[in-house]
């Protein structure tokens, strides 16, 4: 478990990092709190000529208030983000899902827009980021553009990230008065990833549901103000529709059963927390 | 003897800690190493079963940093096999020869400058593998039609031996009920933090290797590498390092890597070291046995059980490496459990499949016989409509009956499990559990509770074993028995004490215990005693028995210090007798002087009369010359095997019974423990804080067997539980505290009256959670690990 041979270049500048990344392409890879990109360095399923540091780059450290969004810059560890005050009231979601994020040890390193980036299916960042409908701002040397998050996470630890950019930041909006957040997850041991994660989001009109853990990414679907049986049928149509997998771990029946069990939870508690 | 028991007994503070908790422990990697010391990493196989047409390893040899390349070739050429555990023509290398046989064997050892450096080589061996069909699941490897995986071999069934004890025949023919259950017992594995590490050297000019490994023991594997290395037991140097990162039976499999490094080395021309990765260690070091069991017990309407018969097929994977089959036989005299059965039928049989080979774990057997015997009295309750407390407490071996002897030959030292059961019931809160259950289930709610009661064996004989082979082959081979354990007790010229075990430590806190059996002895305080436990075979006193299994550090190495202790006590006695002017019986040792007892200021300090023998050994008489005193102790209860297989496999039984409630949710099948209640008696308690750490960490492995950990082959024998992700501990979120209850019932057989406790929970939980679950869910047929998934389609089938 020793990493092949490679470069490393620690970022002083956010063009220095643009130029690395629009040299090398794809034999660069950026690291940030590395929780995931080193062990797969260990285990030379990850073999980039050259790593860009980024966590030198103070531009790129901050939480903050831009209009209705949280702004969350690439720096930003996944325990700063949890530690960060306002952030039960400015966005209940992610205060919810971020405890259920690894362990307080890999939060102390793991950044969030690291897991935005790497997409695993499972990851409760990407999972809340395409609840809330946020986006992600990307930026090279070309200049920058922002993608929404449905479109940004497009297939199994895949985006729509080029090569040659880097995620600068993520944007979740801010909660909304008389909107509702709730949070559920299924795993085998607490910091695992989810079986089955759900973040719903209760709004004026609606209940929109995001689902983890199941598909090849974060599936969500609107379930208006359905209730009861006809809740119960939709979300039996819903989680027969997602493409699950067998694991190790569980079957793509088990999995679609909790998506009907936690799925249905979830809706019914953002709904109790609209008021 | 007027020895005190003022620090025994007592939870005083472990003297290991202090470095432990600041950084300072001294484990194999952190140890310096010499100048020019080179790094090995090993190529394994990809494949479950295949011919090796071809190793191409010549641009790795001449890749930057790379010294050599050793493969089976130089192993074949340098070595010999080594042995195996059965009389069978079989061959064990440490590293594949001509085929390879699972995924993770070693193929090639690269050795170089640094460990990036040999890794990067690892990828330039070019491999031409022929591959061949797998056997994977025990009952196909029964199939004489396969193609055995061992040239040699007519069959993939290495041994298969059947017992008989009583009259089972008769029996089962008049028995009123005929209750079986049928098991497969997962293969699991206690996975140490440390993983394992070797530094290898070879002197050419004195033909002689000197190892560091973090190797556990038992030492009787010592002969087996030094004949695997061609050289007698003198020329074969083993240290182990002052700490250990945890072993709990694991680092008994380091010794084929001690041969492949030795060797390694020995191409070189350097010192070679490695360390395994934790990729390595999950693919390839040992697990537990996976076993498959057919019981059987004849069965009086009123539960009582007049007979057993036993059906075991045991999975050791490719090889039948030593020591195994012992996982098979070290319960052998009691595999009636904690009851009264006297008709026993065994048929055990050892199959060879396409896994990594099987080796010494925490609960050694236990866990595997266990679970068949304890499902069985939970379904024999659930069949003739009795409670599963009712059935346990009516076979039970009455309390008058110690020291029991077996109908399978083990000799139960001692115990009085109505006694524990009743303590337990009542302390433990059983009547408030059972009503839990029945508010639980009145609201709709899937809640059981489980029960097991489990003798628990520790102080392994070593001829055990050996009950795998027929009586005429043991008679040629002739005796092995025994338990050899190993102390040392020494003075310095200032009267300071030293101590030393060839106990192999793995972080239990041997130091702080065996400084307390002497401070005991000699009227001192522990902080007074220096314990040293690494062991250098050779310069320590050892014995094959040596090293860290079998939960023989209380029993028997505690029991070998305080021997040694005694003797050195004795000889100060008669020192101090003459000085004092007063009768022998009437020294005693207070607070660091030996003084008269009824006169204390007629008295001298310890340290000056520890020290005579060093100073004025002209003045102290022959028989009271004390400057050092090794013991050597076995316990004469480990008789070989009889003509009629009749064997006591072990010193010590301890007894436990568990009982718990569980919950499982409907929809998740997720299991909550409600509450575990563990009931020991262990006999004499020598460190009550170090026993409860046993009975926790046992625990936490059990429930990691119960509900999360198996090693998964996929059908064409590759491992799919490759990682921590895959392979799931549980973490100190999902183990609950048990309660722990204690009576005490001391071994006669024991210099101390201690007997083991670090492995019983792994006997006793996994069955005990999953007769719970059994009970919860309604259904008989349960296997572990107990997964949500599972547990969901069990109820969604019975609702």
């Amino acid at each position: 478990m020793k990493p092949p041979r490679f470069d490393y270049v620690r970022a002083s500048t956010l063009t220095e990092a643009h130029a690395v990344l629009a040299a090398e392409g794809g034999d660069a890879s950026v690291i940030a709190g590395g929780q995931t990109l080193v062990p797969l360095l260990s285990m030379r399923m990850a073999r980039p000529s050259v790593l860009v540091d980024i966590m030198h780059l103070s531009e790129l450290a901050a939480i903050a208030i831009e209009g209705q969004t949280i702004r969350v810059g690439a720096g930003v560890r996944q325990a700063e983000l949890l530690g960060w005050p306002a952030l039960a009231i400015r966005q209940p979601l992610l205060a919810l899902a971020l405890p259920w994020v690894g362990h307080a040890q890999t939060r102390a390193r793991g950044t969030v827009c690291g897991s935005v980036a790497l997409a695993d299916p499972s990851a409760e960042i990407p999972l809340a980021l395409v609840a809330l409908e946020g986006d992600v701002e990307l930026s090279s040397t070309q200049g920058k553009r922002r993608v929404g998050a449905a479109h940004f996470f497009n297939g199994l630890m895949s985006t729509a990230r080029r090569d040659e950019e880097l995620i600068e930041a993520v944007r979740f909006p801010c909660r909304r008065l008389g909107h509702g957040y709730a949070f559920r997850e299924f795993a085998r041991r607490h910091g695992d990833f989810a079986m089955v994660a759900c973040a719903a989001v209760a709004g004026g009109t609606g209940t929109r549901l995001a689902v983890g853990g199941v598909a090849d990414r974060p599936i969500a679907y609107d379930f208006g103000e359905l209730a009861d049986e006809a809740l119960t049928e939709a979300l039996a149509t819903f989680a027969a529709g997602l493409d699950a997998q067998d694991d190790l771990h569980a079957t793509a029946d088990y999995r679609r059963a909790l998506v009907r069990k936690l799925g249905r939870e979830t809706i019914l508690e953002a709904r109790r927390c609209r008021a | 003897m007027n020895s005190t028991m003022e620090w025994l007994g007592q939870s005083i503070e472990r003297v290991e800690d202090a470095a432990l908790l600041t950084g300072r422990g001294r484990y194999i990697d952190d140890l310096a190493i010499r100048p020019g010391t080179l790094h090995a990493a090993i190529l394994r196989s990809s494949h479950a079963h295949a011919h090796i047409r071809s190793i191409n390893i010549e641009a790795a040899r001449s890749a930057p940093g790379v010294v050599s390349v050793v493969t089976g070739t130089d192993v074949t050429a340098l070595s010999t096999s080594l042995v195996v555990g059965v009389k069978a023509p079989i061959q064990c290398w440490p590293i594949a020869v001509d085929r390879v046989r699972y995924v993770g064997e070693p193929l090639a050892v690269v050795v170089a400058s640094d460990r990036y450096l040999a890794e990067d080589a690892l990828e330039l061996i070019d491999v031409d593998y022929a591959p061949l069909p797998a056997i994977i699941d025990p009952l196909a490897a029964l199939d004489a039609t396969q193609p055995p995986l061992h040239e040699g071999l007519e069959s993939n069934i290495a041994s298969d031996r059947s017992f008989r004890y009583g009259d089972p025949a008769r029996a089962f023919s008049q028995a009123t009920h005929r209750i079986a259950v049928d098991i497969r017992y997962p293969r699991n594995s206690c996975t140490p933090i440390e993983t394992y590490g070797v530094v290898a050297e070879y002197d050419p000019t004195d033909d002689a290797y000197d190892v560091l490994a973090n190797f556990q023991g038992p030492f009787s594997m010592h002969p087996v590498m030094a004949r695997a290395l061609k050289v007698p037991g003198n020329r074969l140097r083993l240290r182990t390092p002052p700490d250990s990162g945890g072993s709990f039976g694991v680092k008994q499999g380091t010794f084929p890597y001690i041969v492949l490094i030795s060797l390694a080395a020995r191409v070189a021309g350097r010192p070679v070291k490695w360390i395994e990765d934790r990729l390595e260690h999950l693919a390839a070091s040992v697990c537990a046995t996976n076993r498959v069991t057919r019981l059987e017990a004849a069965v009086a309407t009123d539960g009582r059980i007049n007979a057993l018969a036993w059906d075991q097929i045991e999975d050791v994977g490719a090889h039948i490496r030593a020591p195994e089959p012992a996982t098979l036989y070290r319960m052998h005299g009691n595999l009636t459990g904690a009851y009264d059965i006297r008709n026993l039928s065994v048929r055990n049989r050892v199959v060879l499949t396409n896994k990594t080979p099987t080796g010494l774990n925490r609960g050694f057997g236990g866990p595997q016989v266990y679970y068949a015997l304890e499902r069985l009295m939970h379904c024999i309750a659930a069949e003739l409509g009795l409670d599963p407390l009712d059935v346990i407490r009516r076979n039970v071996i009455p309390s008058s009956a110690f020291p029991y002897r077996t109908a399978s030959g083990g000799l139960l030292d001692s115990g009085d499990y109505a006694r524990a059961i009743a303590v337990a019931a009542e302390d433990g809160g059983l009547a408030e559990l059972k009503a839990r259950r029945d508010e639980a289930r009145a609201q709709g709610r899937a809640y059981g509770i489980g029960y097991t009661a489990v003798v628990e064996p520790s102080v392994s004989n070593m001829g055990y074993i050996t009950t795998v082979l027929p009586a005429e082959e043991r008679r040629r081979a002739g005796p092995k028995n025994g338990a050899q354990a190993t102390a040392t007790v020494a003075f310095d010229p200032g009267g300071a004490v030293s101590v030393h075990v060839a106990s192999a430590p793995q972080g239990q806190g041997h130091r702080t215990i065996a400084a307390a059996v002497v401070a005991d002895v000699f009227g001192l305080r522990p902080q007074d005693i220096r314990v040293i436990t690494e062991l250098d075979t050779a310069r320590d006193a050892w014995s094959i028995a040596s090293g860290n299994y079998s939960s023989r550090f209380a029993a028997a190495v505690c029991g070998a210090v305080h021997l040694a202790a005694t003797g050195l006590k004795a000889k100060l006695q008669r020192s101090a007798a003459a000085q004092l002017n007063v009768p022998t019986e009437q020294i005693e040792f207070v607070a660091g002087k030996i003084r008269a007892s009824g006169n204390p200021d007629n008295a001298l300090s310890f340290g000056r009369l520890a020290a005579a023998s060093h100073w004025s050994p002209g003045v102290v008489p022959e028989d009271a010359q004390a400057l050092r005193e090794t013991v050597f102790w076995t316990p004469p209860a480990l008789t070989p095997p009889t003509e009629s297989d009749e064997v006591n496999s072990s010193l010590c039984h301890g007894f436990i019974f568990d009982f718990c409630g569980v919950e499982v949710d409907r929809s998740t099948g997720a299991i909550r423990i409600d509450k575990y209640v563990t009931m020991h008696d262990c006999g004499r308690v020598l460190h009550p804080g170090m026993v409860a750490g046993q009975i926790t960490g046992g625990f936490a492995h059990a429930l990691g067997a119960a509900i999360y950990e198996e090693y998964t082959y996929g059908p064409d024998g590759s491992f799919l539980s490759g990682t921590f992700a895959d392979y799931l501990l549980p973490t100190t979120t999902e183990v609950p505290p048990p309660v722990i209850l204690h009576i005490e019932t001391p071994s006669p057989f024991t210099p101390l009256g201690a007997k083991g406790v670090g492995e019983g929970n792994c006997m006793s939980t996994p069955v005990c959670i999953a007769n719970a679950v059994a009970d919860a869910v309604g259904a008989k047929d349960v296997d572990l690990p107990l997964t949500p998934a599972k547990l969901a389609a069990l109820l969604e089938t019975r609702a």
